[in-house]
């Protein structure tokens, strides 16, 4: 049943759109052109860095919640990460325009406490700040469910060993919590990568996602083939970052 | 499973190995449901009609009358660009949807892809009071064959800080100066390409565009050179209008091209703005309800389209969103509504002032001199996605 | 135990982190009360305005009740499809496993806009039109990965011991799944479930190339952001919705989160 149910999506529909004639020119297309070139480094490039941003993030607050915080606040931290996946992404991308543009919360804090106006409304720096905002949830809980599995005995060990506190982090700790890390990293990566209402709201000139492309390709009936081209690149990078995900043992932490 | 995936990743290859084939035609060409008799006689309404819409076009306030007096409940789904109507509208509307109030840069796209069937117009007793143009626009109209009927116009119009520039601006040379750097905004939309070309037209005559939505290859190229210059002085290229309309409030940016409807919204939020018609004209929309080829639901359909050409319902719509009915007739109640919006959104206005006004309709490659020189949309949306960067 | 230095770091950390997660929701709060319909900074005026025309706005309360039954239908069906698929590959040995597995995450980490014109094509394809149940099939492909997701990673951790522990004390099959499987994965099954429906409660791309005439929640709220004339309202549905959450979150967060995984003594 569950086969039959994701197969359905799966063997690909586009198939009414096929056009009879085989080539490869909208492949080659995207090669040659370098707008696309830019769009998809920019679109790949975006991914990884808002899963490194997250990561970073939310490594210190799952630690803390995992190994420091009573059981009380446990529970109530981890709430706290859950409802704002209950406030319509729509709401919350939009929210942060407010705070981001020209006489936004941020330049208003920024001049009030006089510093210059930061004017990184609409630019890919604003898109960077939202996306990071938006999946850190996602990063967050597996995250904190790997470093609540993490023996407290074993860094007794290490300590008994000698190892200080934060070598006993860097040499048990984040290897044991790497396969958590990994498993939000797959969330965060490939939603920033096939996501193109983000871009729309808060990017500038110059902030096209793949998704952006291959969305206003898809309007245009005969061009659904080189949408679908265009959807092969995620796709591709998507199925490259499982395979090392899974060698990394990222499945187990999902 | 296993299969599945597999079967998603060979059928995305195969997909996109698939040439892109023309089938725009030409104007001349009778689309594929050019010989689908429309109905002679609108019976019994069926009780239910779905439609995909803009935003606002079927508000509550003139909808709910219309299911008590028809008995047709609507259910309307709005769409957030074109291209996503023509996308919902595949197949002939799928058997789901009944109509579709397209602009004339979708019109023919779902005419010639046999999506929309011809209407009849004789079954619309206001059609007669339409502004001469809207009876018959290039647009919705071919070989005298209504695919749709028109419902409300408005122009593209430069829109500007009146604090930035306290004196009109006349040319729509402002949206391309340095001067305003990182200060313009104008639509995420290739029919942009168009404005463009329009603004050549008038300053470069050497390059003899005539009809900004029929470009030949080096007229094409340098409306797209133009806007690969204008790309490094944009802040944003608007794709929803409340954007537009914060980027303004916000003072983002001071000039860009927008409907009216942004100007109202923002003169009633006390935002110091003004709009104007530069003197190289404007390109506009006109939009047309059309009916999906395979409506489930015709009779609501045509019971809808008779309703919204009424001079009163053209009015309300036109006040709630800011652009201007095709009903002649309408002026009078826009007076009632709100003294002097009339003459403000040019309803009462002659044919000739139909001329300024460059109304979307679909690029295909057959131009009207019958040669097959012409850039399609489909060029226009690559060039436009190259633009932006 | 971390030392004093280290603890105050974490704590202004996560005091930022917070910061960082709550600032829009409250900006979504205090909006719901906004004068104008455009956003701006400072807030122009408070008004209560908004709260009536939501109430009495029939698009959201169909949009709401199909949110919330899209959402459960799916959640269910992925339930049930999501754990019998957790179970049936935990039982594999063969090579093919770990591909297998592979397969099952890929759909999660497709964008949602490959997936969304994949349906609707496919839907086309076969002729039927877009509904209820459309949207319910779009939404089941992205929640039956998270639950089956969920209930693998709590098998895999299981002692297999366990169960032939109670094989042993010659419990038949039945009686092991519902005494000691059931148990044992019943945090984890509302921890995906709730996932899941958070996930299908919020989806737009997917569901933009799914549903036919009807809105759904997130669908209502992009028209209604579109043109801006029913912003506040927007905030107004969206802070309605966050009240109602804080308590279900609160009880899956104790269930599953606040020390629930790892502190099941089976589960380490």
């Amino acid at each position: 049943m569950t086969l039959l149910i994701t197969a359905f999506w799966a063997i690909d529909p586009f198939t009414t759109q096929i056009v009879q004639v085989w080539n490869t020119d909208n492949f080659q297309r995207i090669l040659n052109e370098p707008a696309y070139h830019s769009i998809i480094t920019r679109t790949v490039v975006m991914a990884a860095l808002v899963t490194v941003t997250d990561a970073v993030l939310a490594f210190p607050f799952a630690y803390f919640m995992a190994r420091v915080a009573s059981r009380r606040v446990q529970t109530l931290l981890f709430a706290a990460v859950l409802l704002p996946l209950w406030a319509s992404y729509l709401a919350r991308v939009y929210a942060w325009i407010l705070i981001l543009n020209h006489s936004g919360l941020l330049n208003w804090s920024l001049q009030s406490i006089g510093l210059p106006a930061a004017n990184i409304g609409y630019t890919n720096v604003a898109m960077w700040v939202v996306f990071s905002y938006i999946w850190l949830p996602f990063m967050i809980i597996p995250t904190y469910a790997a470093l609540e599995r993490v023996p407290e005995s074993l860094l007794e060990a290490a300590a008994d060993l000698g190892a200080r506190r934060w070598r006993a982090v860097r040499d048990v700790v984040l290897p044991l919590a790497l396969p958590g890390v990994v498993a939000g990293s797959i969330f965060t990566f490939s939603l920033t990568l096939g996501d193109y209402i983000t871009p729309i709201l808060v990017g500038g000139a110059g902030s096209s996602f793949i998704g952006n492309v291959v969305y206003a390709n898809v309007g245009i009936a005969n061009n659904i083939p080189f949408a679908a081209a265009l959807a092969i690149v995620p796709v591709a990078i998507m199925a490259v970052y499982l395979l090392i995900a899974q060698r990394l043992g990222a499945f187990e932490a999902l | 499973m296993k299969f599945g995936a597999l079967a998603v990743v060979v059928a995305l290859a195969l997909t996109a190995c698939g040439s892109t084939s023309n089938n725009t035609g030409s104007t001349q060409k009778p689309p594929p449901t050019a010989t689908l008799k429309p109905l002679d006689k609108v019976g019994a309404g069926e009780g239910q009609l779905n439609l995909i819409a803009w935003e606002g076009y079927v508000d509550d306030s003139w909808a709910k009358p219309f299911t008590q007096q028809t008995g047709c409940v609507i259910s309307s789904k709005y769409a957030g660009s074109s291209d996503e109507m023509v996308s919902l509208m595949k197949n002939g509307g799928g058997g789901q949807y009944d109509m579709v109030s397209a602009s004339g840069d979708a019109d023919l796209r779902l005419i010639y892809s046999g999506d929309v069937r011809p209407m009849n117009e004789k079954l619309i007793p206001d059609w007669n009071n339409f502004q001469t143009f809207f009876k018959n626009p290039p647009y919705n109209t071919i070989n005298g064959v209504h695919y749709g009927i028109s419902l409300q116009w408005g122009p593209n119009t430069l829109l500007y800080s009146t604090t930035k520039f306290p004196n009109k601006p006349t040319s729509w040379e402002v949206i391309y100066d340095q001067a305003n750097k990182g200060l313009i905004t104008v639509p995420d939309n290739p029919i942009q390409i168009a404005d463009a070309a329009l603004y050549l037209s008038k300053t470069q005559p050497k390059l003899g565009i005539k009809d900004p939505y029929e470009l030949k290859k080096n007229q094409f190229d340098a409306a797209v050179q133009l806007l690969t210059q204008q790309r490094p002085l944009i802040k944003k290229y608007w794709a929803l209008a409340s954007e537009e309309i914060q980027l303004f409030q916000a003072r983002d940016v001071v000039v860009g091209a927008a409907w009216p409807y942004q100007t109202i919204q923002l003169k009633a939020a006390g935002v110091k703005v003004d709009e104007t018609i530069p003197s190289e004209g404007a390109t506009g929309w006109g939009d047309t309800w059309m009916l999906a080829t395979k409506a489930p639901h015709p009779n609501c359909a045509y019971l809808w389209t008779q309703y919204v050409s009424t001079a009163k319902i053209q009015a309300e719509q036109a006040l709630f969103f800011g652009e201007t009915p095709v009903n002649t007739q309408a002026c009078a109640q826009m007076e009632a509504l709100q003294a002097g919006s009339c003459a403000q959104y040019h309803a009462d206005a002659p044919g000739s002032y139909f001329d300024t006004i460059r109304f979307w309709k679909t690029p295909i490659s057959t131009c009207s001199d019958g040669s097959q020189t012409c850039i399609p949309y489909a060029d226009w949306v690559s060039a436009w996605t190259t633009i932006k960067g | 135990m971390e030392g004093f230095w280290t603890r105050m770091l974490l704590r202004l950390w996560v005091a930022l982190i917070l910061a960082f997660l709550f600032t829009p929701i409250v900006l979504i709060f205090v909006y719901a009360f906004n004068t104008s319909n455009i956003q701006s900074w400072p807030i122009p005026g408070f008004t209560t305005k908004w709260f009536a025309s939501t109430w009495d706005d029939p698009d959201v309360r169909r949009a709401l009740t199909l949110s919330l039954q899209a959402g459960l239908t799916a959640t269910g069906l992925a339930l049930v499809l999501g754990s019998c698929a957790a179970f049936a590959i935990h039982r594999m040995t063969w090579f093919g496993r770990e591909v297998v597995s592979l397969l099952f995450v890929l759909p999660l980490a497709l964008p949602g806009i490959v997936t969304g014109i994949a349906l609707n094509a496919f839907f086309s394809f076969g002729g039927i039109s877009l509904s209820v149940w459309t949207i319910v099939v779009g939404h089941t492909t992205f929640c039956i990965v998270v639950v089956y997701n969920n209930v693998l990673a709590r098998l895999r951790r299981t002692q297999g011991s366990l169960i032939e522990a109670a094989m042993d004390l010659g419990a038949n099959g039945f009686q092991v799944f519902r005494d000691i499987t059931l148990p044992l994965i019943s945090t984890s099954i509302v921890a995906g479930a709730m996932l899941a429906f958070a996930l299908s409660f919020d989806e737009v791309i997917v569901t933009t190339f799914t549903a036919g005439a009807q809105n759904t929640l997130p669908l209502w709220i992009f028209g209604a952001i579109r043109l801006g004339q029913r912003l506040p309202e927007v905030n107004v549905v969206v802070s309605f919705v966050i009240l109602v959450t804080i308590i279900p979150v609160l009880i899956a967060a104790r269930l599953t989160g606040g020390g629930g995984t790892g502190r099941v003594p089976a589960a380490r």
